[in-house]
């Protein structure tokens, strides 16, 4: 049973939320940038061929500028001489913008707990969904990318991310 | 050989104490005499040097059995044509002041040096360009030496603007001031990376241009810097092995090979027939990896897309043979010390086969598209040519200088595993320009899956880690069934094999080139100190010496053609 708008207009129109029709489209074109460093992006780069075939999920148009970006992919060890260019990369990427920290590399230093990594991405940009493994499958990135999806389906337009992030670079 | 070797090396330097380890001999001198040695080894024809492979440093202040000085440095070379391989020792009595360069020998020293004094803080008088390499410019100390605490991060806040480098390059090239000044001449700054599509990983390119054209380059590395050294100084000799998966991980398990090879020979373990057999077909297939996602990406950057899919789907059905064999797609961590971590499962012969056919037809689905392509030739025939002599001095090895025709290949020149009785040709160019660096990968896959069909029809059977209980782990039944399996098992893990002091170099024909690894043991169970001679690390030191004068264009499907793997690069 329709009311208020609706029922004047009858059939002719849908009326929805904007949020609804934004997130539903944000949701199905995102276009990664992939920040590639080591062995992860390896795996990146076969979750991107046939076989795994991530144009599944509206998301194989893949950028070499953050510019045109929307979603970043840290896939690789983040070393303290990488921190400021992963950092500036963030920033020339336009608002709404979203992180994946692929592997464990990414998303705590892994392995690689010493003077010259960095402890996780997180220290240094927000990060919305973290994948594990070392290198993760194919899978599992497309997976981060659904989590991605879902989490954009409950965001609204007026609201900012991560506007208060501080981190050691800031 | 080595002990003639021996003979002349003692003949020719009186003063010097030599003595062999392993297949090389070592010659320790006293500094003032260091370059005027290494500079006869390189020039007097009886020695013929003309490959500085690698240099390090050392620092002893924790070593058990104290030295006078604190540090040292190795300098490791070869003749490839005898197969004679020398390291030359000295102590640096003081750091700070320093030690002669030897940049003048050879170009590999200048990247090798500039790592000595990065990560040791030893510096060379008279190095043209003493600065840091792996770590970042804000860096303050040495990670390597052994009071550098390894968890002491140091915060990077912007990159190096390489200006007085890419200047002082334009000077050396006989491009000054009124040159640039001059009306028709406008010198633009070209930065191509770190984050670039065409670095494939994380390099930064520095061109200064006319035009297209590169009149000077400079290159910045250490981008992926992982402290791979100091964290294998924490580490027992088998926690290693996932490490050094992960150098270069287009071809991790040639690496774990390699590394496992470097230790067992000091240890004097030789490995089981049927492990030796396993080794070969593993490296072998691991190569032709390595080579298909090397030219699939280099196909990428000059164009043909297509090529991509046709070498990639057979790589990405290699990763799932290779699954099911170690359980991973990407980070086999497959050998142990003293064998393999497991044997062949029923029926990888077939699944082996099938790939391989596989391979083949992608290989020549794609060789169909290029190898009478006009535009492939166009582009890649005579470009970013360098010599037989330029490749050796900046120390090339592998691939990138079998294409300017060196026909060094230690399969052949120092063979392992039963390499000789193998039927394979090593392929040789003639050019050295980028399409002969290309073929080569083309011809050299083809060899490979001749050597690992002959290799898989004569494979024995038998055990695949030999029977020690010092090196091996025993048996599961015999863990959980007697204390002494237990214990044996207990201290294996806990305290890692135990290795005998000593100093001692190994080298490994990789995907890349030479792969050597440098360790010293102070007797326990954890190295204390691991080198690592990465092949890529002295191709890209050389960088500069193929492009200046080509291209921009040309230079990014130069560098995809010479395979830099940042792990393997930086460590
Ligand atoms: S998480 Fe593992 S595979 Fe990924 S970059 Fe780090 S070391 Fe490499």
């Amino acid at each position: 049973m329709a009311l208020g708008l609706e029922a004047s207009l009858g059939n002719t129109v849908i009326t929805t939320k904007l949020d609804a029709v934004v997130n539903w489209g944000r949701q199905y074109s995102l276009w990664p940038f992939i920040f590639g460093t080591a062995c992860c992006a390896i795996e990146f780069m076969s979750a991107a061929a046939s076989q795994h075939d991530i144009s599944r999920f509206g998301a194989e148009v893949v950028r070499f500028s953050p510019r045109q970006a929307d979603l970043l992919l840290v896939c690789g060890t983040i070393s303290y001489k990488q921190a400021p260019i992963l950092k500036r990369i963030y920033e020339q990427m336009p608002l709404p913008k979203w992180v994946v920290a692929m592997g464990a590399c990414a998303s705590s230093g892994g392995i690689y707990d010493n003077y010259c990594t960095v402890q996780g991405i997180d220290t240094i940009i927000p990060v919305d969904v973290y994948i594990s493994g070392c290198p993760p499958r194919p899978e599992a990135v497309l997976d981060a990318l659904i989590k991605i999806q879902e989490q954009i389906q409950g965001e609204s337009v007026l609201v900012d991310r991560h506007n208060d992030f501080k981190g050691i670079l800031d | 050989m080595n002990s003639t070797a021996l003979e002349k090396i003692k003949a020719a330097f009186p003063d010097a104490t030599c003595t062999t380890v392993l297949d090389s001999v070592v010659v320790e001198v006293q500094p003032e005499y260091l370059e005027s040695t290494l500079s006869r080894l390189k020039n007097d024809p009886t020695f013929n040097c003309g490959l500085l492979v690698d240099i390090t440093g050392i620092d002893y202040l924790e070593y058990p059995t104290p030295r006078k000085f604190r540090f040292h440095v190795v300098y490791t070379l070869r003749n490839w044509q005898d197969n004679l391989l020398v390291q030359v020792r000295s102590a640096v009595p003081d750091p700070q002041a320093g030690i002669a360069t030897v940049t003048h020998l050879w170009g590999s020293a200048n990247w090798g040096e500039r790592e000595v004094y990065d990560q040791y803080g030893i510096r060379f008088n008279g190095h043209p360009d003493l600065r840091r390499i792996l770590n970042h410019w804000q860096f303050e100390g040495h990670p390597l030496r052994k009071d550098y605490p390894i968890e002491k991060g140091q915060i990077c806040l912007e990159t190096d603007s390489l200006e007085n480098e890419i200047r002082s390059r334009l000077f050396e090239n006989g491009i000054d001031e009124t040159t640039m000044k001059d009306i028709n001449t406008e010198i633009m700054f070209l930065n191509i990376g770190p984050s670039h599509p065409a670095t494939h990983g994380a390099i930064r390119i520095l061109a200064a241009l006319d035009g297209e054209t590169i009149l000077a380059n400079v290159n910045e590395i250490g981008y992926l810097h992982r402290g791979f050294e100091k964290t294998a100084e924490n580490r027992t000799y088998n926690q290693i092995i996932p490490l050094t998966d992960r150098l270069n991980y287009c071809s991790s398990m040639i690496n774990n090979i390699a590394y496992a090879k470097a230790v067992e020979a000091w240890l004097g373990v030789t490995i089981t027939e049927r492990a030796q057999f396993m080794r070969v077909v593993l490296t072998e297939f691991y190569r032709v990896l390595d080579h298909l996602v090397c030219l699939a990406a280099a196909l990428v950057d000059m164009g043909g897309l297509t090529n991509y899919w046709y070498l990639y789907n057979e790589k990405e059905a290699a990763y799932d043979l290779i699954s099911r064999l170690t359980g991973a797609r990407l980070t086999s961590s497959f050998t142990r010390i003293g064998g393999m971590y497991r044997d062949f499962y029923e029926g990888w012969e077939k699944d082996l086969e099938l790939q391989l056919r596989g391979i083949e037809k992608g290989i020549g689905d794609a060789l169909k598209l290029v190898e009478t392509n006009r535009i492939v030739h166009d582009r890649t025939q005579g470009v970013c040519v360098v010599s037989a002599e330029t490749a050796l001095s900046y120390g090339f090895t592998g691939p990138v200088l079998r294409a300017s025709g060196v026909p060094f290949d230690l399969r052949k020149d120092a063979p392992y595993y039963n390499y000789e009785s193998f039927d394979f040709e090593v392929p040789v160019g003639t050019t050295g320009d980028i399409y002969d660096r290309f073929m080569i990968r083309f011809y050299e896959m083809a060899q490979s899956i001749r050597i690992i069909r002959q290799a898989m029809k004569h494979i024995p059977n038998g055990p695949i880690n030999v029977r020690n209980s010092q090196v091996c782990l025993p048996p599961k039944d015999q863990v959980y069934n007697n204390i002494e399996g237990l214990a044996n098992h207990f201290k294996l893990i806990f305290e890692g094999v135990k290795v005998p002091a000593g100093e001692w170099y190994d080298s490994f024909e990789a995907a890349n080139g030479e792969l050597g690894f440098h360790f010293i043991s102070d007797g326990s169970g954890q190295p204390y100190k691991l080198k690592v001679r990465p092949p890529c690390f002295y191709t890209m030191g050389g960088f500069h010496k193929m492009v200046e004068g080509n291209m921009i264009a040309d230079a990014v499907i130069n560098l995809s053609c010479i395979n830099i793997i940042g792990g393997e690069l930086d460590r």
